[in-house]
């Protein structure tokens, strides 16, 4: 029997790894971006859990439209980090430092 | 109906000066030398025929005080400040003698001025002081007095800084204008004092008032004094300023650097009056404090004989008279002292006429002789200047108070009336008067036969263009105009006058303007031993004045005519004497060492402390380096590096949430 907890264990364990993917990770953008996509699953993973649990089909739902801005929202950053790359010719975390004071 | 005709020809009266003033100072560039001088001469000119009107209706027909608010000015609370005008008898001589003075003196300035490049700005300024200062005499507050005292003091700083490229004019006005700031400040202070006391500043509210607050005691830290001597004496304190007495008549000498017709106008016949006209009009408060009007009296007597003396060290002619102007001042207000305020106003008219014409022909001099002020070059112009030379006659003679003319009618009662007087010090006031009354004819003398009798002393200085001494000729008309008609009035003006202001006891002209109390009522007593002004005239060497300045006329002929060395032989042996006169007692070495210097240390002081260290170095640059030691701290914050944002963001993250949960 898979209950409430082993979703919620699953998704924190998730985003956790996608914390420490953004921590660690300083070489590649698209990592990065990875990352943050994984964040945003294990957050849906516990929106699907509880609305699953409380008998809801709209929090199911709900997760079907983040899912689909989240794919255009990955899109538009790939695309960014594909223009980054042609301008500056890397895409190395550390390198991208021109936003320091 | 003839109350609407008052306020329409006073208000024609002050403000077709200022219209003059604004047309020709504004537009005169533009319209031309010739149009601004008609301008402002026309405005003048409306200007007296107005106060003559108002002369007529209110001493010859007895039209009943007119006194009323134009306009509210502002309100605070219990307060209210009014524009108003107030006629009666005090306001329209005073008016009479302004506008007559100040017209004959526009006139004058069409010579005296000519191809001056800042021709219109003199005729501008003139109009506007005449403007100031007949609000300063026709207003009916205390509030319309400052407006015109303090608007009088901007033009006679302009005035004296007409030429202010000359370093010395530059100075001489900034240093008038300081020390009438200094007169200036008590004069506030006392339109402060009355305005807490009596809750209003109109005249007439004051002076109803005035009596019951005549026993009030004041406590200044720990010393009791009377509330009125308080205000009287604050009050007094602007008129010394303005009026040029000891110790603030330090002002004067060096106005003279402005152009003549000045001199005359403003440093001699009205502005510098005005001290006197204040306490003369402000005689219902003045009469409730002997202390106040014994102090008026020992300054006014101490400033008549000590500037007087001054003079006769002076070698500049305008110089003279100015001296001669102050202790004049003295007279008028020793008179104020002994409550004898018809007879300053008589003194302060007949005055007006006779310096304005003195300085006219001083000036008239000057021109003649290329603008040379010296009288050590001067000397036997009597043949080429015969129309000056009567003029001045006229004038000193006026001044040195010959019978019959009109300098004698004034001058003789204050001395009278200060010998009947009983205030505290009329006795050392009689004295100072009456040795001042020789020294007076002494000076004026010395002065007159070092111009025109002589030998010739005019020389040519090596860098100036050489001019024969054919060349000196009679002034121009517009030149000579005024001073013929400002003769006619010192002769004439005491004569005709003298009753109708001193003796006509309770009918007298000036009436309820003025109030006297009883017990310094002294000019009544000399009513009673008065027989008409041919009668005074004819008996005036029965009195120790007229014979007093017989002998400073004779005293000045024979060491300035006859026996010249006799100057120098008193010089050399009344050298400490010569000295202390030379240097004005160190009236100027003291204000420069103590004020000027003084003053200079802790601005220094301050300048060092508070402006270069506190707001410079702490508040200023302080601020920018305050910010810039901030952000270099902050700055580190920044690092660019996105992980780092993306930690921040997941600690504020876990940092809300725990705030949430627990």
């Amino acid at each position: 029997m898979i209950l409430l907890t082993h979703y919620l264990i699953l998704s924190a364990l998730l985003f956790v790894i996608g914390v420490g993917g953004i921590m660690i990770n300083r070489r590649n953008l698209v990592v990065l971006l990875m990352c943050i996509e994984l964040m945003l699953l294990a957050v849906n993973t516990n929106l699907v859990a509880f609305s699953h649990y409380l008998n809801d089909l709209n929090g199911e739902v709900l997760v079907f439209f983040i899912l689909t801005v989240a794919a255009a929202e990955s899109a538009i950053g790939l695309a960014l980090i594909v223009a980054l790359y042609r301008n500056r010719g890397t895409i190395e975390v550390d390198k991208l430092d021109s936003l320091k004071g | 109906m003839i109350v609407h005709h008052i306020q329409t020809a006073s208000l024609i009266c002050i403000l077709s000066p200022l219209l003059g003033a604004a047309i020709s100072g504004l537009a005169g560039k533009r319209i031309g030398n010739r149009a601004s001088h008609t301008v402002a001469i026309v405005g003048l000119a409306i200007s007296f025929a107005a106060a003559i009107y108002l002369f007529a209706q209110v001493v010859l027909y007895k039209v009943p005080v007119y006194n009323a608010d134009l306009y509210l000015w502002g309100g605070s609370g219990r307060f209210s400040f009014h524009a108003g005008i107030l006629v009666d008898s005090l306001t329209t001589v005073m008016v009479t003698t302004v506008t007559f003075v100040s017209l004959l003196v526009h006139v004058y300035s069409i010579g005296y001025m000519r191809g001056d490049p800042a021709y219109h700005r003199f005729f501008s300024y003139m109009s506007l002081f005449t403007f100031f200062m007949l609000v300063l005499v026709m207003g009916n507050n205390f509030l319309m007095l400052f407006f015109g005292w303090e608007g009088v003091g901007l033009v006679s700083y302009l005035l004296i800084g007409f030429w202010f490229e000359r370093e010395s004019a530059a100075r001489g006005s900034m240093k008038a204008f300081i020390v009438n700031r200094v007169g200036d400040f008590g004069f506030i202070l006392g339109i402060a004092v009355v305005l807490a006391y009596f809750g209003t500043l109109d005249y007439a509210q004051v002076f109803k008032q005035a009596p019951s607050l005549a026993g009030e005691i004041v406590d200044i830290s720990g010393t009791q004094f009377s509330v009125i001597t308080v205000m009287a004496l604050l009050l007094f304190v602007g008129a010394m300023g303005k009026s040029a007495q000891i110790p603030l008549h330090v002002w004067l000498p060096e106005s003279m650097e402005g152009p003549t017709p000045i001199s005359a106008l403003i440093h001699a016949a009205t502005m510098v009056t005005a001290g006197v006209y204040m306490v003369a009009r402000l005689s219902p408060l003045f009469e409730f404090s002997e202390v106040a009007l014994s102090v008026v009296l020992v300054f006014g007597a101490t400033g008549a004989l000590f500037l007087g003396m001054l003079a006769l060290v002076e070698n500049d002619i305008k110089r003279v008279i100015a001296y001669s102007t102050m202790s004049q001042l003295g007279y008028m207000m020793a008179a104020n002292g002994v409550s004898a305020f018809s007879a300053a106003i008589f003194h302060l008219m007949t005055h007006a006429c006779f310096k304005a014409l003195l300085f006219l022909a001083a000036g008239s001099v000057i021109v003649a002789l290329h603008h040379q002020q010296d009288m050590r070059k001067m000397g036997g112009l009597r043949k080429y200047l015969p129309i000056t030379y009567i003029t001045f006659l006229i004038g000193a003679l006026a001044l040195a108070a010959l019978p019959p003319f009109a300098g004698f009618y004034s001058k003789d009662a204050i001395i009278e009336v200060v010998k009947q007087a009983n205030t505290p010090g009329a006795t050392y006031a009689y004295y100072c008067l009456l040795i001042g009354a020789f020294v007076t004819s002494l000076y004026i003398f010395r002065a007159f036969f070092m111009t025109f009798h002589g030998e010739e002393r005019m020389v040519d200085d090596q860098n100036e263009h050489k001019h024969g001494h054919g060349e000196i000729h009679e002034s121009e008309y517009f030149i000579l105009l005024p001073l013929v008609l400002l003769a006619i009035p010192s002769i004439f003006l005491g004569f005709m006058m003298v009753t109708p202001m001193l003796y006509s006891g309770q009918f007298s002209l000036l009436g309820s303007s003025i109030y006297v109390a009883p017990e310094f009522d002294f000019m009544t007593a000399l009513v009673t031993h008065y027989d008409g002004p041919a009668y005074m005239a004819l008996t005036a060497f029965m009195h120790p004045p007229f014979w007093l300045s017989v002998l400073g006329i004779l005293m000045a002929w024979c060491f300035y005519v006859k026996y010249p060395y006799w100057a120098t032989y008193t010089r050399k042996y009344m050298e400490i004497f010569y000295c202390v006169l030379k240097n004005k007692y160190g009236f100027d070495a003291f204000n420069d060492f103590f004020f000027v210097r003084g003053v200079r240390g802790i601005s220094q002081f301050f300048y060092r402390i508070g402006d270069v260290k506190i707001i410079d170095d702490c508040m200023v640059n302080g601020t920018g380096r305050a910010i810039s030691h901030m952000s270099a701290w902050v700055r580190k914050l920044q690092s660019g590096y996105l992980y780092h944002y993306v930690f921040v963001m997941i600690l504020g993250l876990f940092a809300f949430l725990a705030w949430v949960l627990l």
